[in-house]
């Protein structure tokens, strides 16, 4: 065969393998085909792309703990809604018995009627608007908090981690990225602020950013006149990076940078800034640092990422496959309404994230899930708060930065 | 809200503004000679900030040292872009070079996507710091530096379009396209070096920029957006109007956040913008259309 | 009144139209949920290029934030249902008024102050933008947290409140579109539609001969910013969710007007065409690395920018006319 005869007949194969409606069968009967969608480009890609980096060990981890394997058919929804129902159906049509997804709230939700649609479970990994499980759905499941469990467990954590290391700020300003997490926390701040009166500081200002914000002088001035003691914020990755460098530029070290929401503990963050990044806290979902499963993720993650530290968004992607897999186990079939009854009784105690579990309630979300307080030291992350699932002591206040 | 507190914001916008003044700068000239609307030019600058990375990471240079290589780099790229691909869309409808450069864009995104990745990625100075005070004001050091380059570039690119007998002759084509080809001048050939300078100062302004913010490949198209809001506000084709466009957005956004909330400030952008179009669409330094 | 509408449409045009729309209308009948997804978006955006196609096909006037009218018309819609219990073929009603008080108010401030061609185009974007931030801080409808639409039962369709499988939404979608084309064909033809056409070669040239150039372009303006809130209406009432970073982008201004633009500005077909070729495109793309078992990130993006490019190099007018002329639609 020449050249020419092999391009042509390349190409027509590639031709008649797009156009063929059926994909391959495939051997294995004993996995469960779940669809993965995360946006891997776009303007989401970072995160996306963070929280696939599991794929590459779960299937081991899912063998060591006798659970069936997992057939996983990835999918980008590339940041957009259109694109994430339309790969949901794609998959589905592929003969995806279940799905996992998708990070971004409004792509998540699309995704969630096709699921609902067609009867196929969806499992969340991560997505923190409330309504998504307020819809009825019996086919979506979130195992992730949503934004008023995690301001609660945040004010929770904070006054426990006041309590242990004696210092306790009188004053506070909020800064939040304003897009749907952070409008979100701060839409819930005021009414969680009442179900906790021991909390010492009160709310001088709320300064709202846009999440295409290039320059933040502006807000950390802004934030630095208000006179408070304390940063309370919720932000992301490279806002993080930005306000820091301002409070070091504008002399201003707060007792305590109290984060509720991404970046302040991302390997970006360490990394960059170094000395300068010691000291914020962080109140999100994590891990508890004393479960054996915990334990055992972080090593085979360390091991296979040296560079990225286990964090939030390979805690729940993991768990979520997790989940599917435990599910299939004892529903025995890859049956989806069989499959979803499974989802809806699971139990496992010996999880990843920080609480007794994953169980879910009659609406399909997970709200015994409780959040944990970490802390940035010599370039680390250790885990503070809740007491019973840490693994270090609070250090507060916050060292000057032009003492570093 | 003490005085000083606005003192502060408002050097510090002032300072960004001659940053974006500079990048906006490369559009005037691009669209008052070439009359091509470069909608690629957010990622055309964020190809030079990933530059700058590239020689900061292997090459230990810092940011405004590597701006004049960057800036050579990207010469040669806007007038390869230029003669290869544009010079025939000269004449062609607006919406037909809009999708050419948006078909460019998309294309520049997503190489830097597969080869840079998606996550944040920044240089840290000696000076990433640091920061003057001067009484009650205290001054972000790099933004300095940073406007100070600016200021020289923008200088520089003044000298050669009124000094030098090639700045002369582009000017002459942006003038009167007909009569530099009566005179003889290869008009096809100054157009692409005038791209290139374009390209240039946005590679210049990059560098600098990456002194002050990380890159992502993201953050391109509100680059581009801001360009035009500045050109046009400070006048289409007027280098110094670019300059003061920069400086009017920068300080418009930067009161604007202080005074009222930080996440509307760009919303004062595009008033002003508005404004600008509805009163005086030739810019506040522009010469009326011929 | 058929008669006079098909009067100059050459017999193998409508031939070939009766035989697209019955095709279209049996499609649901061997179409997987995701070939469905498919055509349901296809038709979207043939929609939402017919109606941007009248500013620009047929008025010249250059938009590049048309995404304003899709977020005006879903919110608008969206908000009267979920507050107030109103029916969207009724609430669409207050997305028109609102669309197109929104554009006559661009075109107003634009064409009395004599801004055109780049700089109008700006302005679009400029007020798109606005819009933008604006919902991002409009608490009424949620901000930037999001709108969510109550989703209930899927057992049965309410054509009356747009809640349904995606079939019901295929075939509201393809009456929206196959109107709309009709719509289109009775402008053209109409003498606003010379006047425009007129205006779109040489305004000057028009101007002299009496039209009154800021009327029309004002119609036009409201015309198709009306229509293309329909289109929002029905995002709103599918994807049962709105976050104004994500409806008032300008990246979705851009997804709007690459249909019409690669199918042909200014022409009938062209919209359709340049649809079906750009999301056939896309997910074409999408398969071929699925299949060739490529798996990295913006790999699709950068070949379906390629296309993009080659496509405006060698077709600069766009694919419909070549296309036209070797059907033998055109003399």
């Amino acid at each position: 065969m020449n050249r020419r005869q092999f391009s042509k007949a390349a190409a027509a194969t590639a031709v008649a393998a797009t156009f063929t409606p059926f994909s391959i069968v495939r051997a294995q009967a004993r996995s469960l085909k779940v669809g993965l969608l995360l946006p891997r480009s776009g303007v989401q890609a970072g995160i996306g792309q963070d929280c696939h980096r599991v794929v590459s060990y779960t299937a081991g981890i899912l063998k060591d703990l006798g659970l069936p394997a997992l057939d996983l058919m990835n999918a980008d929804t590339e940041s957009n809604v259109d694109i994430a129902r339309s790969r949901a159906e794609r998959l589905i049509g592929e003969g995806a018995q279940c799905l996992v997804g998708a990070f971004d709230s409004g792509q998540t939700t699309a995704i969630a009627q096709v699921a609902e649609q067609k009867g196929i479970p969806l499992v969340i990994n991560i997505a923190a608007a409330p309504p998504i499980t307020e819809q009825g759905y019996k086919f979506v499941f979130r195992n992730f908090p949503t934004a008023p469990m995690i301001l609660g467990d945040a004010f929770a954590n904070q006054i426990e981690v006041f309590d242990v290391t004696g210092v306790k700020p009188k004053t506070a300003v909020f800064m939040h990225v304003n897009d749907t997490f952070g409008v979100a926390m701060q839409k819930g701040f005021a009414g969680v602020m009442t179900k906790f009166p021991q909390m010492p500081y009160k709310l001088v200002d709320t300064i709202a950013y846009d999440p295409a914000a290039r320059d933040l002088s502006v807000e950390v001035t802004k934030a630095r006149a208000s006179g408070a003691e304390a940063l309370v914020l919720v932000s992301r990755l490279n806002d993080a990076i930005l306000i820091t460098r301002e409070l070091v530029k504008q002399r201003w070290t707060p007792q305590a940078i109290l984060s509720m929401g991404p970046g302040w503990y991302e390997d970006q963050y360490l990394k960059t800034l170094q000395k300068i990044g010691d000291g914020p806290m962080s109140f999100v979902p994590w891990y508890d640092p004393t479960k054996k499963l915990a334990k055992q993720v972080e090593a085979v993650h360390n091991k296979a990422f040296p560079e990225v530290n286990f964090g939030t968004n390979h805690i729940y992607t993991f768990e979520a496959l997790l989940v599917a897999a435990d599910a299939f186990k004892r529903a025995g079939s890859a049956d989806p309404k069989a499959l979803a009854d499974a989802i809806r009784a699971t139990s496992i105690k010996d999880n990843v994230s920080t609480g007794p579990g994953v169980l879910f309630d009659a609406k399909g979300q997970n709200d015994k899930l409780k959040n944990s307080a970490i802390q940035n030291r010599g370039g680390k992350l250790v885990t503070i708060a809740p007491k019973e699932a840490s693994n270090a002591k609070p250090e507060l206040p916050l060292l000057a930065y032009d003492k570093r | 809200m003490p005085f000083e507190i606005y003192l502060n914001v408002a050097v510090s916008g002032l300072l960004t503004g001659l940053v974006y003044g500079l990048m906006a700068l490369g559009l005037s000239v691009i669209f008052g000679v070439v009359r091509v609307v470069n909608f690629a030019h957010g990622e055309m600058m964020t190809v030079a900030m990933y530059l700058t990375l590239l020689a900061f990471t292997a090459l230990k240079l810092d940011p405004l040292a590597a701006l004049v290589p960057v800036a050579a780099v990207l010469f040669v790229f806007g007038y390869l872009m230029q003669a290869g691909l544009i010079n025939p869309f000269i004449n062609r409808p607006e919406h037909s070079q809009f999708m050419l450069l948006v078909a460019i864009a998309l294309i520049l995104v997503n190489a830097q996507l597969i080869i840079f990745g998606p996550d944040a990625k920044g240089v840290q100075t000696r000076y990433s710091f640091d920061s003057f005070q001067l009484g009650k004001i205290i001054v972000d050091a790099a933004k300095v530096y940073a406007a100070g380059a600016a200021l020289v570039v923008a200088a520089a690119l003044f000298a050669f379009f009124r000094y030098t007998l090639l700045g002369k002759a582009i000017r002459a084509c942006a003038d009167n396209y007909h009569g530099a080809l009566v005179v003889g001048l290869n008009v096809k050939r100054l157009y692409a070096l005038t791209f290139g300078i374009g390209a240039a100062c946005v590679g210049a302004a990059g560098a600098m920029l990456m002194a002050l913010i990380d890159v992502t490949p993201a953050i391109g198209p509100a680059y581009t957006l801001l360009a035009f809001v500045i050109v046009i506000t400070g006048g289409l084709g007027s280098m110094p109007g670019a300059l003061l466009g920069g400086l009017l957005i920068g300080l418009t956004e930067a009161l604007g956040g202080v005074l009222l909330t930080p996440s509307a400030k760009s919303m004062f952008a595009f008033g002003l913008l508005v404004l600008v179009l509805l009163f005086r669409p030739q810019g506040i330094l522009g010469r009326k259309a011929a | 009144m058929i008669a006079r509408l098909t009067e100059d449409v050459p017999r193998r045009g409508l031939v070939l139209l009766a035989v697209l729309l019955a095709l279209a209308l049996v499609f649901p009948a061997f179409a997987s949920g995701y070939l469905l997804s498919v055509g349901f978006l296809i038709l979207y955006f043939a929609f939402c290029g017919q109606a941007w196609n009248i500013m620009m096909g047929f008025a010249g006037q250059l938009s590049l934030g048309h995404s304003l009218y899709v977020g005006l018309g879903a919110y608008a819609a969206a908000a009267l249902y979920v507050h107030f219990g109103i029916s969207p073929w009724i609430g669409l009603g207050a997305s028109l008024a609102v669309s197109m008080l929104a554009g006559a108010a661009i075109g107003f401030l634009a064409f009395r102050f004599g801004v055109a061609g780049v700089y109008f185009a700006i302005l679009t974007i400029a007020f798109a933008e606005f819009a933008r931030i604006g919902f991002d801080h409009f608490k009424w409808v949620q901000g930037s947290s999001g709108f969510f639409l109550p989703v209930k039962n899927y057992a049965a369709n309410d054509l009356w409140n747009l809640r349904g499988s995606p079939v019901m939404f295929y075939y509201v979608m393809l009456a929206m579109t196959a109107a709309a084309f009709v719509l289109c064909h009775a402008l053209l033809r109409s003498r606003m539609g010379y006047y425009w056409q007129a205006i779109r070669e040489s305004p000057e040239a028009a101007e002299a001969l009496g039209v009154n150039l800021f009327r029309y372009k004002m119609a036009a303006v409201a015309i198709s910013a009306g229509l293309t809130s329909l289109a929002g209406v029905m995002f709103a009432f599918y994807y049962n969710n709105l976050f104004p970073e994500q409806i008032f982008h300008v990246s979705r201004s851009i997804e709007l007007i690459l249909g019409p633009i690669i199918g042909g500005i200014g022409t009938l077909a062209g919209p359709i065409v340049g649809a079906f070729l750009i999301t056939g495109l896309a997910e074409g793309m999408r398969e071929v690395m699925l299949r060739l078992g490529i798996d990295v990130p913006g790999v699709k993006q950068v070949f379906y920018g390629l296309c993009l490019l080659l496509v405006i190099l060698f077709l600069p007018n766009g694919v419909w006319p070549p296309l036209a002329k070797t059907l033998g639609l055109r003399r």
